[in-house]
């Protein structure tokens, strides 16, 4: 296998994130002495590892925050990585972000100058290119004018003109299509067809599934740091596109929840439902299930004044289902008197749903009501989701119990 | 690194870099370039006026405006320097954040900047030296020599500034006020035979930029000036100025290769 020409091994990234601003000499002084943890952990990658080989379109696909740009970052040299090895054979261009240098101030022909020798261009190849690029970008007219005059459309033109002449082994490419006319645009799948003709090796970010599609062969798709799939294009784009769903469906209820935990303060709320988790038989905490696994789901709540006889239930509704698939509650299965609770207690929930439940995307509405079930002490409409994979039955909710019986009589 | 430094790649970087700079440097000003030719002048002019026909400074001085405005104009380029150095990591964070390339190419090149300005002035300078008639000795031989030393201090210095600053922006202002404090503790004004204490002399001395100016002004405008060599003549405290330049360069080159790796994520 020696027609690898990037090897990326292992690799995790870490940022820290300061938890205060440690930014000045002062609180450098003053917290010198203190030894409590000053930032958290980031972990943008986790133990990430591929190759990509010789002449090579490679798609990296990922939602935004997946960790896309962070491995093009490290796989450019920007960043180290926190633990593991990348290793790259050849001269390698990054086209991270066009128009890297580009100074408004500055006329076009003096960024077209600077750009270049950013890509390793002395003058005289510049002087050579120049024209060339001018035409393939268009601009002429405009090369003498200050580039903060240019429209965002022309810069880019402007920086696509110079890089793609940049001869290298490997070129690095995030999102360049998103700008441009529909005239621009076909001149990059122009060059891209080109390059995918030559021996260059190509790694290639995007949201666009079009282009993607059209030039990667392989590629690897990140969620939260980790390669969920890799391997063959078409397969990659069909995970990508379960996660997209979800992620457009989830948006609503995710963003409700969030505004409830922006104010804290505001609710101060007579219990205070902690974390949802689900689990299955074997108690392994997680959200992904298959259809045949027990699923738990159980809470804590935290009672923050006297109360009595508390409701406690938990609902589970299903993405695009109007009504909720499971609900049940302390009333509902006869507990009538579920006793007095102090401030500072903590009740808690655990309830398993029905085995069987078809695939889909899930979330769960805890709640805590009052005795006469007339106001909720704390209700969250999606508090946790979790997934549902394996039955292959998109018509129904449920499947049966077993193999259902078939004869002729 | 020095090695390096002359890869055609670099060397083409640092060139278009400089370039950038001085450009934007004289950004919409009437006069442009003229400006760096006429600020050693008007600064002539006034120390001139303030410290040769008012206040007398430097009387028993020979050729004491030339003398006054080469201390001057070396002092500013240690400033103009270090202070352009400090902020040119955290002021390009835009080309490290995207692309790779050595981060130590732009305190190379904003140091250049400021090597070119001091030419430009030393320009302005040996006019005013054949202007007032200073024999020139052979001794100027040795001035190449002082400026190398001068540049390999101010890039250290340049070097640990421009790390620490990723850190810690107060740094900043921490340096205006120490660069105030070394302006006065420095013979650049005054004549350091008009502290009467030997001790102080001596004292003052191990300034590196002290050493610097008063050998720079001891090779090219008059022996009539207090040296390093003429203060520790035989003495292992020669050796300090130079000692603390050469700690100073290692020191601050080190802790800017360990830091640069991160300087992406923390800028």
């Amino acid at each position: 296998m020696d027609d690898v020409v990037i090897r990326v091994e292992n690799v995790t990234k870490e940022f820290k994130l300061p938890l205060e601003r440690r930014n000045s000499l002062k609180s450098t002084i003053i917290n010198f002495y203190k030894t409590k943890k000053k930032y958290t952990l980031q972990k943008a990658l986790n133990h990430t590892s591929f190759e990509v080989r010789k002449g090579e379109f490679f798609g990296i696909v990922g939602r935004n925050g997946s960790g896309k740009s962070t491995l093009l970052k490290m796989l450019a040299g920007i960043y180290s990585p926190t633990e593991g090895s990348i290793d790259v054979k050849g001269k390698l261009v990054p086209f991270i972000e066009l128009g890297v240098g580009f100074s408004p101030e500055l006329t076009g022909r003096e960024n077209v100058f600077l750009n270049g020798a950013l890509l390793g261009f002395s003058r005289q190849e510049m002087e050579q290119m120049y024209d060339e690029i001018v035409d393939f970008a268009e601009i002429r007219k405009f090369m003498n004018q200050k580039l903060k005059n240019y429209s965002s459309g022309m810069q880019v033109r402007l920086a696509f003109s110079i890089a793609i002449r940049a001869k290298s082994d490997i070129l690095l490419i995030d999102e360049v299509l998103a700008v441009g006319d529909a005239a621009f645009q076909t001149k990059c799948f122009d060059y891209f067809t080109e390059l995918k003709k030559s021996d260059t090796t190509v790694v290639f970010v995007s949201h666009d599934r079009g282009s993607l599609e059209r030039f990667c062969d392989r590629g690897i798709l990140l969620n939260d740091g980790d390669v969920v799939s890799a391997g063959n294009i078409r397969s990659v784009l069909k995970e990508y596109d379960k996660i997209v769903m979800g992620q457009l469906e989830g948006n609503t209820e995710a963003f409700k929840k969030n505004k409830k935990q922006l104010n804290p303060k505001e609710q101060k709320k007579i219990v205070n439902i902690k974390e949802v988790k689900t689990y299955d038989s074997k108690n392994n905490i997680k959200n992904k299930f298959n259809y045949e696994d027990d699923i738990f789901i159980e809470y804590e709540a935290v009672v923050n004044e006297n109360i009595i006889n508390p409701i406690a239930g938990i609902t589970v509704w299903k993405k695009n289902v109007e009504r909720p698939i499971f609900a049940t509650n302390t009333l509902i299965e006869g507990i009538e008197a579920t006793g007095s609770f102090k401030k500072g207690e903590i009740i808690y929930l655990k309830t398993q749903l029905p085995k069987h439940i078809n695939d889909g995307e899930f979330y769960i509405e805890p709640a805590i009501a009052n005795e006469s079930a007339t106001i909720f002490y704390d209700k969250i409409d999606n508090a946790k989701e979790f997934f549902i994979s394996g039955s292959e039955n998109p018509y129904s909710i449920i499947s049966p119990m077993d193999k259902s019986t078939f004869l002729k009589k | 690194m020095f090695k390096r430094l002359f890869s055609k790649r670099n060397r083409v970087l640092v060139s278009e870099l400089v370039r950038t700079d001085f450009k934007l440097r004289y950004q919409g000003s009437v006069l442009g370039y003229v400006w760096s030719l006429l600020r050693p002048l008007l600064l002539f002019l006034i120390l001139y006026v303030v410290f040769v026909k008012f206040l007398k400074v430097g009387n028993g001085i020979p050729n004491y405006p030339v003398y006054l405005l080469f201390g001057m104009i070396m002092w500013n380029f240690f400033v103009e320097m270090t202070s352009q150095s400090l902020s040119s990591i955290v002021g390009r964070g835009d080309l490290i954040r995207k692309i790779r390339i050595p981060r130590w190419i732009i305190v190379i090149s904003s140091s250049i900047s400021a090597v070119i300005n001091l030419l430009l002035n030393l320009v302005v300078l040996s006019v005013f030296i054949i202007f007032n008639h200073v024999q020139i000795t052979g001794a100027i031989t040795v001035l190449p020599i002082i400026f190398v030393e001068l540049y390999i201090f101010s890039l250290g210095v340049s070097f640990f500034l421009a790390t620490s600053f990723v850190r810690y922006r107060d740094i900043n202002y921490v340096w205006e006020v120490l660069l105030q404090a070394g302006f006065y503790l420095t013979p650049i004004l005054y004549p350091l035979s008009r502290i009467n204490n030997l001790l102080f002399q001596k004292l003052l001395i191990l300034n590196p930029m002290a050493q610097i100016i008063q050998d720079a002004r001891y090779v090219t405008v008059t022996k009539d000036t207090i040296t390093n060599y003429a203060l520790y003549r035989g003495e292992p405290y020669f050796f300090i100025p130079f000692v603390i330049v050469v700690v100073i360069f290692i020191f601050s080159a080190n802790y800017f290769r360990k830091r640069s790796k991160f300087f992406a994520e923390e800028i």
